[in-house]
């Protein structure tokens, strides 16, 4: 057409009148760029605040960190937009505030800690913030490499059985003798090369994947065959099984690992998986029954977990012992009130592992309540994305992987921070991207490139033909 | 497969509204609360973050705050701890704080009203909040003579100026370093504190004040001071002074100090029995006036009065309902009569001052951070304690005691001193105490003192050998005689 080349009008002008057919959805991934250097922004006047605040300078070693996880998130934003280019905007943008925000607090806990060892004329520890960013650079490596080598996440269900069989591997290999590590009474850690691991958090993410698969084979069996009982239609026992076995995992993880938190996670995250996919709500109440009982026993039978409902109902009952760590936590929290001392002017080291399991308290105390709901919403935001991703996709299996991984996530964040602030009973769980400790941040972006590469097909055109018109105009313009 | 997944979003924002509403009800509700309770480090830190005010002797800064440049900020430092550790107490991270740290807490961390302005002003300005500054009314060279006289006896020292009731001195001996109570390390300060709770000689007791000793002979002035008050009694009238006195109703009999009769004849003057300190003849005096007139008269001079420097200082006693032979030895300091140096001092001050007894006080004036002065103390009476005539009579009698009877140590020459030497038994096998009580110039005083010396030891001491030569010191120190 001739006239387009004469008429003088810009070229965008005439391509919007062109596009605008259904097939042409907007990426986004612009936005999420620039979310991601309002993340990156946010995480350098932290750090500068902190340096300021406690008198420790901006050194050239913070300047070079603030500049490396620039360069990560930058390259995570490139591999989103070359291989998963209709992602959800926001996945990118939050988890990596997160985890700048952990950096962050880390490194503010790095400081407390050299600052009270300069006091108590001991040996400075060696900042964790450098291992935490050696960990990010890893986990952003993962990340990349699921989203180039898991083009398509539909070809995950057919290691199905496969990954259900790493999944317990990795929550049975800490039990093993010579890599097997206690840590604090629990048995997480396998070390070799003398690096320690968490195959659990591993674990999670196969386990999660083998549970959809699972599903998405069973669901039909599991959802029609009843038998009523006091009107309430319930599966035969050879249906029930399955969660049986996911059951008795649970408790072994439980007994033998001493580890309540990831115990409650995978039964949580099964049970839930169970009655998405097979839609009854009768799957809730055996899961809620099984727990209770399992709960029960457990409290009557180990004395780790009674010692842990005791501190949860009467902290201050021995606030200087097994209250300690429960009862400095709500100090810290209480210390911040409603907008916090502000960064570098709290004293979050006087709560005992501050920068893993009580992260929270310390972002409490120096953010006060008004960067707590803050937090927790962008968790929020976060899962329901991934939620929302569940809901968008068509195939039954990414349904149920998406719905699974934010389950993950958002149990993680409920058993972790209800635990700190005296919500529920504590157990040793991190918080996600917050905590510092390499298996759960690399776990924790696995699952985001996950959700990116579901959401890129959720929200990817069904089939994309580019129409006459375009064609034609782009041959124009290259003319 | 949709609604199931709705349905599970729902149940995770209830979850995520029960943590807000938790985290809500912790960081607000339930704040106040968890700051309060003791073994949260947090309140207590955030103190060390101020710079608190100084506490100042004339111009020197007796305890002041240092940035220590770890992240407790301030560290309290006392100059000369042991020396003023009766009245700056201490600042400590363990045990709280005493003294002057305690009782001007707020003035010293500018959380007191009179500091509102200043506060604010510091607001806008953008800068930390700075603690006032308290000027105390201790003359440091009166305070450094009575340490050094005091060297290592166990015994107090407080000196005052009459005409206003300024505390002038109050040392202490055994004392302690408020430094090492106020450092910054835990396990250091309970060693330190642990040692000296456990030592015998208690250095932790604030004695100028709280001490509470039999004052003995030092007690013939209130007894004196009661006896021109009745009128009946002159400083020549007579008085029987043998070498024993039998305490009525019973066959028990008390013997002068120097086992000897108080004159040849047996019959004394008022005014020899006070300057050569005779026991028989007050014991009778004691029950001539009786319980009831020593105790009003004790009363005046503020015995069961508990007085606030602000410190809070010890009430001295006079037995409440003592028979005649109780009454006799009460009247020689002796029996359930108990008071403070600073009682003493009073007494003292009280008889120089004509008569009037001013309220003592340590603080002479608060300062905000610009140095601007907040509050002044004013003297104020406590009581007109005896009538100018009686008072200057008395002083006339305790110059006496100095030039002619027990009192020769504390001597000036060209100056009148009047004085009052005492001894006191405190039981069987127990130490003695000894005690002098004086203020020079006689006709003006500047300066009245009292010092107590405790587990004075041998049964030779006395008043006189032990006592009196502090006391000079110290007068010699205010009058800045040398």
């Amino acid at each position: 057409m001739p006239d387009h080349a004469n008429s003088g009008m810009p070229w965008g002008t005439k391509l919007m009148a062109f596009t605008s057919v259904p097939t042409r959805q907007p990426n986004r991934r612009t936005t999420e760029l620039l979310l991601v250097i309002g993340a990156w922004i946010l995480g350098v006047a932290g750090t500068m605040q902190i340096a300021w605040a406690t008198g420790e300078g901006m050194t050239p070693r913070l300047w070079i960190t603030v500049v490396i996880v620039g360069i990560l998130a930058g390259a995570m934003h490139v591999a989103v937009r070359l291989t998963a280019e209709y992602a959800d905007p926001l996945f990118l943008p939050l988890a990596t505030l997160l985890t700048i925000l952990g950096l962050v607090m880390i490194y503010r806990i790095d400081v407390a800690s050299a600052l009270r060892a300069a006091r108590n004329s001991a040996p400075v520890p060696t900042p964790d913030v450098y291992a935490q960013l050696t960990w990010f650079t890893v986990a952003v490596v993962l990340f990349i490499a699921v989203l180039v080598l898991v083009r398509d996440h539909r070809r995950l269900q057919r290691f199905t059985y496969t990954f259900g069989l790493i999944g317990l591997l990795g929550l049975l290999l800490p039990l093993l003798p010579v890599i097997g590590n206690t840590v604090n009474g629990a048995t997480l850690w396998i070390r070799v090369f003398g690096l320690s691991f968490q195959p659990a958090e591993a674990s999670k993410i196969f386990l999660t994947i083998f549970f959809a698969g699972y599903l998405v084979m069973k669901r039909d069996s599991l959802a029609l065959v009843r038998t009523k009982v006091f009107g309430v239609g319930f599966p035969r026992p050879k249906d029930v099984g399955p969660l049986f076995v996911a059951w008795i995992i649970s408790l072994g993880v439980l007994i033998f690992q001493r580890d309540l938190g990831t115990s409650l996670l995978f039964f949580g995250l099964f049970v839930v998986m169970l009655y998405i996919a097979t839609q009854r709500r009768s799957w809730l109440i055996i899961g809620a029954s099984l727990f209770s009982v399992g709960a029960i026993l457990a409290y009557f039978a180990f004395g780790h977990v009674r010692l842990r409902v005791d501190i949860w109902w009467d902290p201050w009952g021995d606030a200087n012992n097994t209250g300690y760590q429960l009862v400095q936590s709500l100090y810290g929290f209480a210390s911040g009130g409603l907008f916090g001392s502000g960064l570098g002017q709290g004293f979050p080291e006087f709560v005992p592992f501050a920068n893993t399991d009580f992260i929270v308290a310390a972002i409490g105390e120096e953010l006060g309540l008004v960067g707590m709901c803050a937090l927790l919403l962008f968790f929020g935001i976060l899962i329901e994305r991934g939620l929302r991703t569940a809901i968008a996709v068509r195939d039954s299996f990414g349904q149920l992987l998406a719905v699974g991984l934010s389950i993950v996530l958002a149990l993680q964040l409920f058993v972790i921070v209800g635990g700190v602030t005296r919500l529920i009973p504590l157990t040793g769980l991190t918080t996600p991207f917050l905590s510092y400790g390499g298996s759960s941040l690399v776990a924790n972006w696995v699952i985001i490139a996950l959700l990116i590469r579901i959401s890129d097909r959720a929200r990817r055109p069904d089939v994309f033909v580019p129409s006459v018109d375009e064609a034609f105009t782009q041959v124009v313009r290259r003319v | 497969m949709n609604r199931p997944i709705r349905r599970i979003g729902a149940v995770l924002a209830i979850l995520l509204l029960a943590m807000i509403a938790n985290v809500t009800y912790v960081q607000v509700f339930k704040a106040a609360d968890y700051r309060e309770r003791p073994g949260n480090q947090r309140q207590l830190l955030a103190q060390y973050d101020r710079e608190r005010g100084p506490i100042v002797a004339v111009t020197d800064a007796v305890a002041r705050s240092m940035e220590t440049g770890d992240s407790l900020r301030y560290e309290r430092v006392y100059s000369n701890g042991p020396l003023y550790a009766p009245i700056t107490g201490f600042d400590s991270l363990v045990y709280g704080k005493t003294g002057l740290e305690r009782t001007e807490n707020k003035i010293l961390n500018g959380s007191s009203d009179l500091l509102f302005v200043d506060r604010t002003k510091q607001l806008f300005a953008g800068r930390q909040v700075q603690g006032g500054s308290v000027i105390t009314t201790i003359n440091p060279d009166a305070q450094f003579a009575a340490f050094q006289g005091l060297g290592t006896k166990v015994g107090s020292v407080v000196a005052i100026e009459p005409s206003t009731g300024k505390i002038l001195a109050s040392v202490q001996s055994p004392s302690f370093d408020p430094n090492l109570l106020s450092s910054h390390n835990p396990a250091s300060i309970r060693t330190y504190y642990e040692k000296l709770t456990a030592d015998p000689k208690k250095p932790l007791l604030n004695r100028p004040i709280v001490g509470l000793n039999p004052p003995g002979s030092t007690f013939k002035l209130v007894v004196t001071a009661a006896a021109l008050a009745s009128g009946r009694f002159t400083p020549d009238s007579l008085l029987p002074g043998p070498k024993t006195y039998r305490l009525p109703n019973t066959t028990t009999y008390l013997n002068n100090w120097n086992r000897k009769a108080c004159s040849p004849t047996g019959m004394v003057s008022l005014r020899s029995a006070l300057a050569m300190s005779c026991n028989t003849a007050f014991a009778w005096l004691g029950n001539e006036l009786g319980a009831d007139a020593l105790r009003k008269q004790a009363q005046l001079m503020g015995f069961d009065t508990r007085f606030e420097l602000p410190l809070r200082a010890a009430r001295s006693t006079f037995p409440a309902d003592p028979d005649a032979p109780q009454t006799s030895l009460s009247a020689i300091g002796q029996f359930e009569v108990r008071a403070t140096a600073l009682q003493m001092a009073m007494v003292g001050a009280a008889i120089g001052n004509k008569g009037a007894l001013m309220n003592p006080f340590m603080v002479q004036e608060v300062r905000g951070p610009d140095l601007s002065i907040l509050r002044t103390t004013q003297p104020s009476i406590f009581n007109q304690a005896m009538t100018v005539t009686d008072a200057a009579i008395e002083t006339e009698m305790m110059v006496n005691v100095v030039k002619n009877g027990t009192g020769s140590n504390a001597r000036i020459s060209g100056i009148d001193v009047a004085g009052k030497t005492g001894t006191a038994q405190t039981g069987n096998d127990r130490p003695s105490v000894a005690w002098f009580v004086a203020f020079a110039p006689a006709n003006n005083p500047k300066v009245a003192v009292a010092v107590c010396i405790e587990q004075a030891g041998a049964a030779e001491i006395s008043g006189n050998g032990l006592a009196a030569p502090i006391a000079k010191k110290v007068i010699q120190a205010v009058l800045k005689l040398s």
